[in-house]
């Protein structure tokens, strides 16, 4: 199963991040992951958050424009030529990998990977039968 | 400085002269548009004046005035004054159907337009001995065709380059000895940067004048032409509606154009009343094709700002003299010599599927226009992808370039971004200093 990622459109500008964090500390929503693309107009910051759903509704009516999109998390062992393997898998699908960024949990000595592809359930499947496990929604609240 | 003129007689007669002159082509020409132009006969009609009331030019002031709404209302043949057998050709504004002037001319109307731009390529130092390089886009807009039309009836040997391809611009006007060149002020700024690039000086090449016009421009800016190019920088006036360049030319003086007002009857008058002023007042420019045939515009609205002025000039033209514009009226902006409305914009973002949120910078860099639009991104469109929303910006870039004619750079930014002064946001931003 996939898991949900908030997309929100931030403006270039200093300090534009700031009041975004803000809001999702003080509704006590922990971010698990984070990465931020930057163009020269504007940043798009992508979030896996403990609780999609609260965090969704508080950066709406703060006026953020937001983007619930289903996004791929799978574990990975934590030691060199890992990442690599998940990615041959994909390529030897032919699967298009858009974006992806990793993070480490609290607890496990993992590294979990971020995937932005077109076909999830493709992605899902070709890794899964290579070995990878996929994390879910309850995992990302565990992590 | 020893005078030449195209048409002397005309030049430089005297006051009484040309206002007989004026007054018994209006006459005429308000009899010509009542009985042909429908559109303009209900305007008269409603404000009570008939042709016999127009005895002069001195009755001038007692006709309806006419606006780019009417122009808009009568598109694309109300306001056409001849049967399409009689008109030669037509030439037309960027824009939507609403925005776009299309204008039509009989050869007369050609002929009398090119006496204008002839006018102003000898008021320049022109002759017959001169090669003019028109580097004003040929095509639908008026800038190639009037210049080039001008050139041939001074006889000069025309080079009729249209705009871009700096390259060669450059190498005709060497292997050529151009001795005239006919474009923007800007495109003029930028090939002389060109020329510079490449190691040229001034005298390397036989550039001689300038005639530039179709969009606003400082003194500083004609200093730095005339300096690059080692020329004299002109200007010229006019405007589709009217005919296209050459309804005013600036001449060895270069303080002010003079108005070939035995074509076009120049009137400043209060925006607001449609009061005409009196001589040296600033208000809006207000122009009568006194015998152009085919699309014969009777006090014509510019919704520029202007002064008119009658003080002698050093030349010997007696025609009157209107300054460089000092504004506008209404919303309408001019950039790389392209009128663009606002409106044009949100009309492209609501057929997009965008809320009509957006800003318009323009500004001038290296004399450059540069244009600018920030659109509020939506929540429907909004994506996770920055691929998707930097392709978003180009498509919209490319629809707003088939629209005005002009390549804008679009910036999708963040909802209420777009300051907003009293609740209402700021449309326009234009940094260029031109007055």
């Amino acid at each position: 199963m996939s898991i949900k990622q908030l997309t929100v459109f931030v403006e270039n500008k200093q300090g534009a991040v700031i009041p975004i964090t803000e809001i999702l500390s003080e509704n006590n929503i922990n971010i698990r992951a984070l990465s931020i693309a930057e163009t020269e107009d504007f940043g798009i910051l992508r979030l896996i958050v403990n609780d999609v759903d609260a965090a969704e509704k508080m950066l709406k009516e703060a006026g953020y424009l937001i983007k619930v999109t289903d996004v791929v998390g799978v574990k990975i062992g934590d030691a060199p030529g890992k990442l690599t393997e998940a990615l041959k898998v994909l390529s030897e699908n032919k699967i298009n990998l858009e974006y992806l960024y990793a993070f480490m949990a609290r607890t496990e000595r993992h590294a979990y990977v971020v995937l932005r592809v077109e076909d999830n359930d493709l992605a899902m499947k070709a890794l899964t039968t290579s070995g990878f496990h996929i994390i879910t929604e309850a995992d990302v609240d565990k992590l | 400085m020893s005078q030449n003129y195209y048409q002397k007689e005309i030049e430089t007669m005297s006051r009484e002269e040309m206002k007989k002159l004026q007054s018994e082509k209006l006459v005429k020409q308000v009899k010509h548009v009542y009985e042909n132009v429908p559109y303009y006969k209900n305007l008269m009609d409603e404000k009570g004046v008939k042709p016999e009331d127009i005895k002069g030019i001195d009755d001038l002031h007692k006709l309806p005035f006419l606006s780019k709404a009417d122009l808009r209302d009568a598109y694309p043949y109300g306001l056409l004054a001849k049967p399409l057998e009689d008109c030669v050709r037509i030439h037309s504004t960027s824009g939507t159907t609403g925005r776009r002037v299309v204008a039509f001319y009989t050869q007369n109307d050609v002929d009398l337009w090119e006496d204008c731009c002839a006018r102003a390529i000898v008021a320049a130092g022109g002759s017959n001995k001169d090669v003019c390089q028109v580097a004003y886009g040929y095509g639908l807009f008026t800038g190639g065709a009037g210049l080039h039309g001008g050139s041939h009836k001074v006889g000069c040997l025309t080079l009729p380059m249209s705009s871009g391809n700096t390259d060669r611009q450059i190498q005709f006007m060497e292997d050529l000895k151009a001795t005239i060149l006919c474009c923007t002020p800007s495109y003029a700024a930028y090939i002389g940067e060109s020329l510079k690039e490449q190691g040229y000086k001034p005298e390397d090449i036989p550039l001689k004048a300038g005639i530039f016009g179709a969009e606003p421009w400082t003194e500083e800016m004609r200093r730095g032409i005339e300096e690059t190019l080692g020329i004299k920088a002109y200007d010229i006036y006019g405007l589709t509606e009217t005919s296209g360049p050459g309804v005013a030319f600036e001449c060895s003086e270069q303080t002010g154009m003079h108005v070939n007002e035995d074509h076009f009857y120049a009137e400043i008058i209060d925006p607001d009343t449609g009061e005409v002023l009196p001589e040296g007042s600033k208000g809006e420019l207000v122009f009568t094709a006194l015998d152009k045939e085919a699309f014969p515009l009777l006090r014509y609205r510019t919704r520029d700002i202007c002064v008119l002025t009658r003080k002698e000039c050093s030349c010997g033209r007696t025609l009157v003299k209107m300054a460089k514009p000092m504004g506008r009226t209404d919303d309408m902006l001019i950039i790389r010599g392209v009128n663009v409305f606002p409106s044009q914009i949100e009309t492209v973002l609501l057929k997009e599927g965008y809320e009509p949120n957006y800003q318009i910078v323009v500004d001038r860099v290296n004399n450059n226009d540069t244009f600018e639009v920030n659109v509020e991104m939506t929540p429907e469109k909004f994506t996770d992808k920055v691929s998707d929303i930097l392709s978003m910006e180009k498509s919209l870039a490319n629809a707003m370039k088939i629209m005005l004619g002009i390549n804008p750079t679009v910036h999708l930014v963040a909802p209420k971004s777009i300051a907003r002064s009293e609740g209402k946001a700021v449309r326009v931003v234009d940094k260029r200093k031109l007055i």
